[in-house]
């Protein structure tokens, strides 16, 4: 590249690379700005407390909102125990052999699985075969194998980053392992565990393909008062609402509701984490 | 005289890990078990390379939809991959360090969203224009590689970012001190330095698209047909499965879950590379 | 530190049981066809006005998935349009409730009069791919039909006979879902039950006659297929009763007032 100066090359490629940059912001920016230009006029108290009808013309999202909470709320009440459980297991109470790597490798590869597959899955298993039905309980057991390898990955990242010093003072006290685990380790594990369970409920919140074949897609007047009740999320919501093109209005109000409850889950996920490393250095 | 949650507690994490790592065996089971059989009755030959899908009629050639689904997914990394790393180097090397640490969380953001909104503004806002300016019915390949690709942006640039804030500064003064450029020092020494870091990034964003669905059933069109053209309206693997999961009975049910077989082993594909591309780069830097 | 957490976690736990304490409460549950599901929905929001403590809660998703859900016993009742229900239905029970007329829809832009079922056959064959071989715009046609389980679609495919859906056609999975799409594309052409017809959309009139009410119970438009709630032998009266509510002038009055067409 003898046509230009290194200089000129620089100049050149930091055009080039912040072109690229503003790019991307701009569409976070538009996307963002877009919806919840279009959504926050019609979120009001009365949108986020009242019950929908007319197929969702008119009223509120208040059961939608009590399901989108309930779902990820339920499915964390199955994983975290089951996800910790193993983590703790995994990290304290192994060593390190070929199982534990193939145990890796097979959660890391369904972290990665498609949610349509945990929707195929569910909606076989838990819907058809175990006779549950589109239910708050076939959207929450999903949900909760789906975010199931994520917690187990976190938690042990966040246990083993625990310093050994810990664990050897811990012993050199006479602790008991499992008092090390629980008294010591799992506290100071706990930011790093937090932030996987906090970015495992913005999933569930964002989640469609997973929900709508297992939790249904019920529109009540009430809040589900049982786990065999079916009821939407408001990712559901809206994604029928704006699709079957009943109330774009609407759906851009859910839409601007859902994006603050998840900008909200993350930045509490990000400050959580940030405790985690501030705590590390200290 | 051993106390009482010792004694307890090895047996019981070791039952809660069985179960847990029980529940996720069955799903890879279950999916396998429905499946693969029904690809050995089909034939592997005529369910990936026939283009026939009429499932009444007993035709399941899923060829088209492979087609689609790589499309899509190429196309989104076409334009995700080279913004995305382009946004990290300029993040991480020519801005600020306060300005980094406020504008890559913001970037993250983007990854919250749910995918049902880009889907929707994909219909409302970039259909339209790919019909007007382009032509075809708008609903097509190109206007959902354009989706995903703003999807898996947040993916790329942060992963990319985190590989090359991880190069050590010692790689950095080195170059400089040689008389380098900071753009110079960045191709010739940072970019090679975090290269498994980048290629990582670029095989889990990957991953994400292809595994995409409610996006792209809004915005591709859902034609069972091998595109002609970027404008052609196309059906993914994932969204042929979420249209017929619900109806699909017997045999018909059974091919649904062939198909996710190929999603599992592709994704089971994309990790292995992702992971070997992260080990080579934990060995070359140590 | 600890005893927040041990509040927390009992509060959750205490949270929780009052959700699954509901138990398996009597609910009569419905999914199927995405015509008519809207309807479902207020007479389902009718019903309860009138029956507190009753539960009736509508699913969409397909007539098929109306059969195969009634059949697995997923749901109690599954609702199918269909003008002739397949096999595996045979083993239950159909009551027709209501009736519904498939009109052929198009962007208002789009200034066609009429079609003839020829003409309809053939675009959606593929054979009629441009607007100006019917008396329409230079433009190409883009076909707009639902998925394979729809009975919607194979209503109208077996009323106007001989159609092989065109390998360009685009899919989409609900009704509203093929609104929406036509409403948004001057150039598209697609099928929508005449209940959902709104002013976003047009229907064109098909061998001269419009999709209107009076032109459907006079028989003088021809595709109209009957709505089927269909059920198993072991049904519950809850839901027996919801459907006897459906079938009463009280809900045939209702199903009128909203644009389809009654059982008789």
């Amino acid at each position: 590249m003898r046509l230009l100066s290194p200089k000129q090359a620089q100049r050149m490629a930091i055009g080039i690379l912040g072109l690229a940059t503003f790019a991307i912001l701009s569409v976070l920016v538009f996307i963002i700005g877009f919806v919840l230009n279009k959504g926050l006029p019609v979120v009001s108290w009365a949108f986020l407390s009242e019950a929908p009808s007319d197929m969702g013309r008119a009223g509120g999202i208040f059961p939608i909102l009590i399901t989108t909470l309930l779902l990820p709320l339920l499915a964390l009440a199955v994983a975290m125990p089951l996800g910790v459980g193993t983590a703790v297991y995994l990290a304290e109470y192994t060593r390190e052999t070929r199982m534990t790597r193939i145990i890796r490798f097979g959660t890391d590869c369904l972290a990665g699985v498609p949610s349509i597959l945990f929707g195929l899955f569910g909606f076989i298993f838990f819907v058809v075969m175990l006779g549950f039905g589109w239910s708050l309980l076939s959207g929450s057991l999903t949900l909760a194998i789906m975010v199931l390898p994520t917690l187990i990955r976190t938690s042990e990242e966040a246990i083993r980053t625990v310093p050994d010093a810990y664990r050897e003072v811990s012993c050199s006290m006479g602790a008991t392992r499992w008092q090390t685990v629980w008294r010591v380790i799992l506290p100071n594990a706990l930011p790093g565990i937090a932030t996987g369970v906090m970015l495992s409920i913005g999933r569930c919140i964002g989640e469609t393909a997973a929900v709508i074949f297992t939790a249904g897609s019920v529109l009540g007047r009430h809040v589900p008062s049982s786990l065999f009740d079916s009821s939407r999320t408001m990712a559901v919501h809206f994604y029928l609402l704006a699709r079957e093109g009943i109330s774009n209005e609407y759906a851009y109000g859910t839409a601007a509701v859902m994006i603050l409850a998840v900008l909200m889950v993350n930045l509490v996920a990000y400050w959580m984490m940030h405790a985690f490393i501030r705590r590390r250095a200290r | 005289m051993k106390r009482i949650d010792e004694i307890i507690a090895r047996p019981l994490l070791a039952a809660i890990a069985f179960s847990a790592l029980a529940s996720l065996l069955l799903i890879a089971v279950f999916i396998l078990k429905e499946g693969l059989p029904f690809m050995a009755r089909i034939g592997f030959r005529d369910f990936l390379g026939s283009s026939d899908w009429q499932p009444q009629e007993g035709h399941f050639g899923i060829f088209p939809m492979i087609v689609a689904s790589l499309g899509v997914t190429l196309g989104a990394m076409a334009i995700g991959a080279p913004l995305g790393i382009a946004g990290a180097i300029f993040l991480c090397e020519f801005v600020p360090r306060p300005v980094m640490r406020t504008v890559k969380p913001a970037i993250e953001l983007l990854a919250g969203i749910p995918s049902v909104v880009f889907g929707f503004l994909g219909v409302m806002v970039l259909a339209p224009l790919v019909r007007t300016h382009f032509g075809g019915p708008g609903l097509s390949l190109l206007t959902a590689a354009i989706i995903l690709g703003i999807m898996v942006l947040p993916t790329v640039t942060s992963i990319s970012a985190d590989a090359i804030m991880a190069v050590p500064g010692a790689f950095r003064e080195g170059a400089l001190a040689l008389g380098a450029t900071r753009w110079q020092s960045v191709y010739m020494v940072i970019l090679k330095a975090a290269r498994s870091g980048i290629i990582a990034s670029v095989i889990l964003a990957m991953g994400r698209a292809i595994g995409e669905t409610m996006a792209v059933i809004m915005v591709a069109g859902n034609t069972v047909r091998v595109p002609h053209s970027a404008l052609d309206p196309v059906c993914t693997l994932t969204a042929k499965i979420a249209m017929e999961m619900a109806s699909a009975s017997g045999l018909h049910r059974q091919s649904l879950f062939a198909i996710g077989v190929v999603l599992f082993v592709v994704i089971m594909i994309l990790n292995a590379l992702a992971m070997t591309a992260i080990r080579s780069r934990k060995g070359a830097s140590s | 530190m600890n005893t927040m957490l041990k509040v927390s976690a009992l509060l959750m736990v205490a949270f929780l049981c009052a959700v699954g304490c509901g138990g398996r409460k009597e609910a009569v549950t419905l999914a199927g066809s995405t015509a008519f599901q809207p309807f479902a929905e207020k007479l389902a929001d009718q019903y309860m006005s009138q029956h507190p403590g009753a539960t009736v809660s509508v699913q969409g998703g397909g007539s098929t998935v109306g059969i195969q859900s009634a059949l697995q016993g997923t749901v109690q009742i599954g609702m199918a349009d269909l003008v002739q229900l397949p096999a595996d239905a045979k083993t239950l029970t159909a009551t027709v409730v209501a009736r519904d007329g498939v009109a052929i829809i198009v962007h208002p832009s789009n200034a066609i009069t009429n079609l003839t079922t020829d003409q309809v056959r053939d675009i959606f064959n593929g054979k009629i791919t441009n607007w100006k071989m019917v008396g329409g715009a230079d433009h190409s046609i883009t076909v707009v039909s639902r998925e394979a389980g729809s009975g919607t679609r194979s209503s109208f495919e077996q009323i106007v006979g001989g159609v092989h859906l065109s390998a360009s056609a685009l899919v989409q999975d609900s009704n509203g879902t093929i609104r929406e799409t036509v409403a948004n594309d001057p150039n598209a052409m697609g099928y929508l039950s005449h209940g959902l017809l709104n002013k976003n959309i047009r229907d064109v009139p098909v061998d001269g006659f419009a999709c209107t009410t009076a032109n459907v119970s006079g028989g003088r438009y021809k595709l109209v297929r009957p709505v089927f709630f269909l059920t198993r032998s072991d049904v519950s009266s809850a839901a027996r009763d919801f459907m006897a509510f459906v079938l009463s002038d009280v809900g045939q009055e209702q199903i009128r007032k909203d644009g389809l067409l009654s059982a008789k």
